[in-house]
């Protein structure tokens, strides 16, 4: 326990001191946010509609470009190897590795959503759904991005691969994380029915990214 | 006993050239009568000769789904037992499949054209065979970016078991979405219940497109075993020659 404390304050500490990471990672996604109106117009009606959707496709791209960081650095400097090598099970390590991560990069995407919302003309009530929706389903897309870091690191390569095999997997938490939020701004579903499928997606990737990540970095640093 | 007998490569390697012309001339003989019961079918009332896609459709679409399905089967292989001849087969399927999910893609955008009015429609059916295309593309990408095959085997059987797990979750959200978006024309290919006249050709064929796949499996596994030998005795020579280095 103490081990999987120290290793979640290292990684905390880290991200805070050399820096890159979530700040870099918000300021993607408010620069995907507000490229979006040159895109499609400056119609506020409009944008108050695809709203929640250019706010989730948004916090997809930045968790993925953040994702590089999550094993890479540590499989630069050896501390991948003492983590394989401890006692420790490499599940519980990786598991707070990416909780760790989340917590620098997933948490301040959620926690700017309702800001940016302000960009896309969603009220209140709107952008404190897409917050919401974001809080729950980021973790989804951090330990989903888990394979994809796992898989990068044990094959040496990363960046445009690392995109092409999460983006798909990614699929179910957009659509819901989508529905979720829109069904809060416009109706006429329930708020409830997609976002507990949400939880649900979330709480999937968790066990499942976790467990594939691991059986990825066995296979592959051996 | 079979099976490990055919864990050997070697073993393999003669089976598969005794039993290759065989089923190449089985395939020959099945798509001959699946051709002609196609061609003797019925026209739709409705649809007209294009009715006649769906016996090219149907079946690559089944065979697209087949080939994830082998693939997830061969990578519990490779990530349990270690075993060499489920990496080449899970190798060997990737590409094969996609190929029949691509011809599937195809063959439907062709056959929405005169009936939907539309190439394509954000259906869910359409949408969650698109994505198995893109994850077999994924897969593929992955093979073809790793230089060292036991390790390309490895990491492509974790992707292909947690897109198994992932492929009815999407298949699941993608209906789930798209009956949020357009509740009433929601677009079916087998309302009715499916006449004898059109269903044994359908079934013919989809047994001959089977064994093309076995076909061209089999083949595509001796061609990597193949491909493996090649470059393992390139590596040994390389390795060989005076003055390299190491």
């Amino acid at each position: 326990m103490t081990a999987l404390r120290a290793l979640f304050i290292r990684d905390l500490r880290l991200a805070v001191r050399v820096g890159g990471g979530g700040g870099i990672g918000v300021l993607f996604f408010l620069i995907v946010v507000v490229l979006m109106p040159f895109a499609v117009g400056p119609d506020l009606g409009l944008l108050g509609r695809i709203g929640p959707a250019i706010l989730w496709l948004g916090a997809l791209l930045a968790s993925l470009l953040t994702l590089d960081r999550l094993l890479a650095a540590d499989h630069e400097d050896g501390s991948l190897d003492l983590i394989l090598m401890s006692e420790t099970p490499l599940e519980l390590a990786i598991a707070v590795k990416a909780l760790a991560h989340w917590l620098v990069t997933g948490l301040p995407l959620a926690v700017a959503a309702p800001l940016l919302g302000l960009f896309m003309n969603l009220d209140g009530r709107a952008g404190a759904a897409v917050a919401l929706t974001l809080l729950v389903g980021t973790p989804a897309l951090t330990f989903i991005g888990l394979i994809g870091a796992a898989l990068a690191v044990a094959l040496r390569r990363g960046g445009l691969l690392l995109a092409v095999l999460v983006l798909p997997l990614t699929v179910p938490v957009l659509i819901f994380g989508v529905a979720a939020s829109n069904a809060a701004v416009v109706g006429p579903l329930p708020f409830g029915t997609p976002f507990t499928i949400l939880c649900a997606l979330t709480l999937v990737s968790v066990v499942v990214g976790t467990f594939a990540a691991a059986a990825a970095l066995r296979q592959g640093m051996e | 006993m079979a099976l490990i007998d055919l864990a050997n490569p070697s073993r393999f390697l003669s089976l598969a050239e005794r039993v290759l012309p065989w089923l190449i001339g089985i395939t020959i003989i099945a798509f001959a009568i699946g051709l002609q019961q196609t061609a003797g079918a019925p026209d739709d009332y409705q649809q007209g000769a294009t009715v006649k896609i769906m016996f090219i459709h149907v079946p690559s679409a089944w065979l697209g789904m087949f080939g994830w399905t082998l693939m997830s089967i061969a990578a519990f292989g490779t990530l349990v037992w270690r075993h060499p001849l489920a990496d080449v087969t899970a190798k060997a399927a990737a590409p094969i499949g996609a190929a029949f999910t691509f011809l599937c893609l195809v063959t439907g955008s062709l056959w929405g054209r005169p009936m939907w009015g539309t190439y394509w429609v954000w259906d869910a059916r359409l949408t969650s065979v698109l994505i198995l295309f893109l994850m077999y593309l994924g897969v593929i990408a992955l093979w073809r970016t790793v230089d060292d095959p036991s390790r390309a085997a490895r990491a492509a059987a974790v992707l292909t078991l947690v897109g198994a797990i992932n492929l009815p979750i999407i298949k699941f959200s993608v209906d789930w979405w798209n009956t949020l978006h357009q509740p009433a024309s929601v677009i079916r290919l087998g309302g009715s219940t499916i006449d004898a006249t059109i269903l044994i050709p359908l079934l013919v064929m989809a047994g001959a497109f089977t064994l093309l796949f076995v076909t061209l499996l089999i083949a595509a596994m001796r061609n990597e075993i193949l491909r493996r030998r090649v470059r393992t005795l390139m590596l040994m020579q390389a390795q060989a020659a005076p003055g390299s280095a190491s």
